[in-house]
């Protein structure tokens, strides 16, 4: 295979309005899902759950590849995997350590019946890789639709609990003596996180959901941190991958994941370098020097 | 003074002023972690504008009594009213200023950020009218005198920074009640003198009660009205010229402690060890609460 055979089948733009056209459903619904990556993720990354989410969609691939072998659905099989399996990690890790320990018990047990299923399986292959790797251009329109339709009911919920969430999230014991509901929300939000996988892996697949679910977010917090900012950025810097990722595959023939790994990996990268040069410069957003800080603290001080 | 001190006070309340007055009431309150009690037949009652101090060694349930009156622990028996309502259900009525407890460096929230959770992280939804909150941000950010440091994020900011704005965060709505957990621990002398003064100030200036846990009274000495003073399961409460004496802490402590007062400090002289616990026969202190502190520590 000749260089430009490769790059052919990465990149080809031939008859591309009229693919467009075929495809625009999967747009939209990358579009939602992007919407619904940046927000989710934010809270990922404010959490610490990055392992979690790793652990949620080695389930959810174990209940996609189960659903595979019954000839049931695959979203409904990924969906009650992987809620299940976030909802295990809710109730029984309150706190990070034992959480990590959680997943990772729970994690190759599904990794194993997920590959379990699929030996089993004896119908087209592409399905089995599919869930793996991505696969949002083979689903079809209803399904595209029942993708969409969750992914706003998770962010409606997102926005409801937005601020106790946000609050329970950086400041847990503060947010406690405020009569903040902590340990619910954290259920709460491991559900919506399950919910968020499930509908992720669909596009990206199991292997690589964190390319949705915490690069934009962690992006976004290298490169701010002001919070506000930080999530509309997440939301950006998703969107950019996955309706970027979806529009640059459409040519080419092979899955949609790498384009929007790859992408979401070049926005960190720069990020990443940006968060670098706001340490080196020093910019911390105190407005007097160290010194007289302390000077104007002692002033306040005596003042007081 | 006898071994319940509280009594008298409730006595008192029962005889004319309504008990709801209180900021902060216990009755018949005990705490135990299996067969250890902490402490027992606690009567108390705290008014509105008093500077309440809880003073005692580790492991003789300071914090426990705090997370009692934040609806964190449950009594063994008795009950709890904090402003007017059963401990945990009236979060907005409390002020809670916590432990110094640094952030992680790239944690996405600057100073002005961590106070306007505190005015409004408890509601539900999404900030809508964000100019409000600012301008109620930036006047208490001005109050506690973060105003310079108001966008740095919290993960580079200094023990005595942080600690104004966790009054800052407390004093948001003008609570009935400021609970503090050794909020001057780890801070120089300088930042001590600065936050206990803010936590007065708005005592004084709204009438919050306040209970104020330490294990050391000299910096806060000149606000505080009562002591509550938890020791090998008994207390004493009462005024710290009443409970800060050389008869009464040496019977707490069941050995010869040495008060005296240089300089309008209190030093507290021949406070028994861990090693003289053991010695005794006494269970070992600060196992269950630093148990506590641990899991506190981990959330």
């Amino acid at each position: 295979m000749s260089f430009s055979d490769i790059w052919n089948s990465i990149f080809s733009f031939d008859n591309y309005g009229q693919l467009l056209q075929l495809v625009q459903d999967s747009v939209w619904a990358g579009a939602v899902l992007g919407l619904l990556g940046g927000l989710v993720g934010t809270f990922v990354v404010r959490r610490d759950l990055a392992f979690a989410v790793h652990g949620v969609s080695e389930l959810s691939f174990a209940g996609a590849s189960f659903a595979l072998l019954a000839g049931t659905d695959v979203v409904t099989g990924s969906l009650v995997g992987s809620v299940l399996a976030a909802l295990t990690m809710g109730f029984m890790g309150g706190r990070a350590r034992a959480k990590n320990s959680i997943i990772g018990v729970l994690m190759p047990f599904g990794l194993g019946l997920g590959i379990l299923f699929l030996s089993l399986y004896q119908g087209r292959s592409a399905n089995k890789f599919g869930l793996l790797t991505g696969q949002i251009v083979a689903v079809d329109t209803v399904q595209l639709q029942v993708l969409a339709i969750a992914a706003i009911a998770v962010i409606v919920v997102l926005l409801i609990v937005w601020r106790p969430l946000s609050f329970s999230s950086v400041d847990p014991d503060m947010a406690r003596a405020r009569g903040v509901p902590v340990r619910f929300l954290g259920i709460l939000f491991m559900f919506l996180l399950g919910v968020s996988v499930a509908l992720s892996i669909q596009v990206v697949g199991a292997l690589l959901v964190l390319a949705l679910l915490i690069t934009p977010a962690a992006a976004a917090q290298k490169a701010t941190s002001s919070p506000a900012l930080a999530v509309f950025l997440s939301v950006v810097f998703a969107e950019m991958a996955t309706v970027g990722g979806i529009l640059l595959s459409l040519g080419g023939r092979i899955p949609i994941s790498p384009y929007i790994t790859t992408l979401s990996f070049l926005i960190y990268l720069v990020c990443a370098g940006i968060g670098l040069l706001r340490v080196r410069r020093g910019n911390s957003g105190r407005v007097v020097e160290e010194g007289s800080t302390r000077e104007a603290a002692q002033t306040a001080e005596s003042a007081v | 003074m006898t071994n319940d001190g509280g009594r008298a006070s409730a006595r008192e309340s029962a005889s004319g002023q309504r008990p709801e007055a209180s900021a902060v009431v216990l009755r018949g309150a005990s705490l135990a972690f299996g067969a250890r009690t902490l402490w027992s037949g606690l009567d108390l009652d705290i008014k509105p504008g008093e500077f309440f101090a809880v003073l005692g060694p580790n492991g003789s349930g300071k914090t426990s009594f705090l997370k009692v009156l934040l609806g964190l622990l449950p009594l063994t028996s008795g009950t709890a009213r904090v402003a007017g309502h059963s401990p945990g259900s009236r979060g907005r009525d409390i002020g809670y200023v916590p432990q110094q407890k640094g952030f992680a460096a790239d944690v996405p929230l600057r100073a002005r950020d961590l106070v306007a959770l505190g005015v409004d992280g408890h509601r539900w939804g999404v900030r809508w009218r964000r100019r409000d909150v600012d301008a109620t941000v930036d006047a208490l950010l001005e109050r506690v005198g973060a105003t310079p440091y108001a966008k740095v994020p919290v993960g580079q900011l200094s023990g005595g920074e942080l600690q104004r704005l966790r009054v800052a965060q407390a004093i948001a709505g003008n609570p009935k009640a400021l609970l503090c957990d050794e909020p001057l621990l780890a801070l120089d002398l300088n930042h001590q003198q600065g936050v206990s003064a803010l936590i007065d100030r708005q005592r004084a200036e709204t009438g919050a009660a306040v209970v104020f846990v330490t294990h050391e009274i000299n910096p806060i000495l000149d606000y505080v009205d009562r002591v509550l003073y938890l020791a090998e399961g008994q207390f004493r409460v009462g005024s710290p010229e009443e409970v800060m004496r050389t008869e009464i802490l040496s019977e707490l402590y069941g050995s010869r402690v040495e008060v005296s007062r240089i300089n309008g400090r209190i030093v507290v002289v021949g406070l028994p060890d861990a090693t003289t616990h053991l010695h005794h026969g006494h269970a070992l202190p600060s196992e269950d609460e630093s148990a506590g502190e641990k899991e506190g520590a981990d959330r």
